[in-house]
């Protein structure tokens, strides 16, 4: 099992869209793909799109709550999308609901990014 | 249905994934329902993780050895290193705990662990190696579907 990254940048919005699980070795490999965009574009916030995420463990807690400390010192802000219910369940555990935006779908999405713009 | 299984192989990332699909394929008669794979996934994968990155700190000759029991709908699981051993078990195990903040590791693993498992433990000894054990009880088939 394997993940696949796409990601996209607009309006300072980084937009991470992952297919796969996330464990110990694949966040590696997104760690470096999101370091490169992040030194390239200037990104105030990020949103992950975890729809397709199939699995993720405390390695993907522990991505997200990096680019959440990373964001934060510029008052930027993470997000997270589609949450499949297997995924939430680690992540409501880890406690990241508290400080992470979770939001179920498209159409929360849209008035969120007007939120932070 | 009575049946065990031993796996081993080196501390590579890579084999994160590989030892989830063991563990998957080996519960796969039960017919486990959709949360207690993914419950089991999880353990593993924590498991395994925290030998290459903390048993092994990343050296891939490493070896990690996990062992299965299934004695009717129970499972029992170990996962071995013998590399650095942990000093304070009970510090360990805190939430938040962790000794590899820098490389954005949260303390959550064995909490994650001992929250998806019947019963869950852990042994260690400094310079000697790591071995966590859980077990878990499957539901029984007609209820599974929750
Ligand atoms: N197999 C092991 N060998 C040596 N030390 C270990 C081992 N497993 C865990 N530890 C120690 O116990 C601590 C807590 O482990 P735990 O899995 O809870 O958190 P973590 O791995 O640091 O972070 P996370 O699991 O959230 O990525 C680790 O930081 C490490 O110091
Ligand atoms: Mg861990």
């Amino acid at each position: 099992m394997s993940i696949t990254v796409s990601l996209y940048v607009e309006n300072h919005v980084l937009y991470v869209n992952l297919n796969g699980e996330l464990d110990h070795h694949t966040s590696d490999q997104l760690r470096s793909r999101l370091n490169t965009v992040m030194g390239e574009s200037q990104i105030k916030h990020i949103v992950f799109n975890l729809k397709h995420l199939d699995f993720m463990d405390s390695s993907g807690i522990g991505i997200i709550l990096g680019r959440y400390n990373q964001l934060k010192s510029m008052n930027g802000t993470v997000m997270v999308i589609g949450m499949k219910p297997l995924v939430s369940k680690v992540f409501e555990l880890s406690g990241l609901s508290k400080i992470i935006k979770v939001i179920e779908d498209d159409s929360q999405l849209e008035s969120a990014i007007r939120g932070i713009a | 249905m009575n049946n065990e299984m031993h796996l081993q192989f080196p501390a590579k990332s890579i084999n994160e994934s590989f030892a989830r699909l063991v563990i998957i394929g080996f519960i796969a008669p039960l017919d486990p329902n959709a949360q207690e794979l993914n419950e089991i996934k999880t353990i593993v994968s924590e498991g395994v993780t925290n030998a290459i990155i903390h048993g092994y700190e990343d050296n891939e000759d490493g070896i990690i050895d996990v062992k299965a029991v299934l004695v009717g709908r129970r499972l029992r699981v170990t996962i071995q290193d013998f590399g650095k051993g942990i000093e304070n078990i009970e510090l360990a195990k805190q939430p938040l705990y962790t000794t590899k903040q820098e490389e954005e590791r949260s303390g959550l693993g064995f909490m994650i662990m001992e929250s998806f498992s019947d019963q869950f433990e852990v042994h260690s000894e400094v310079g000697v190696g790591t071995i966590v054990s859980f077990e878990k009880e499957f539901l029984p088939l007609d209820s599974s579907a929750q």
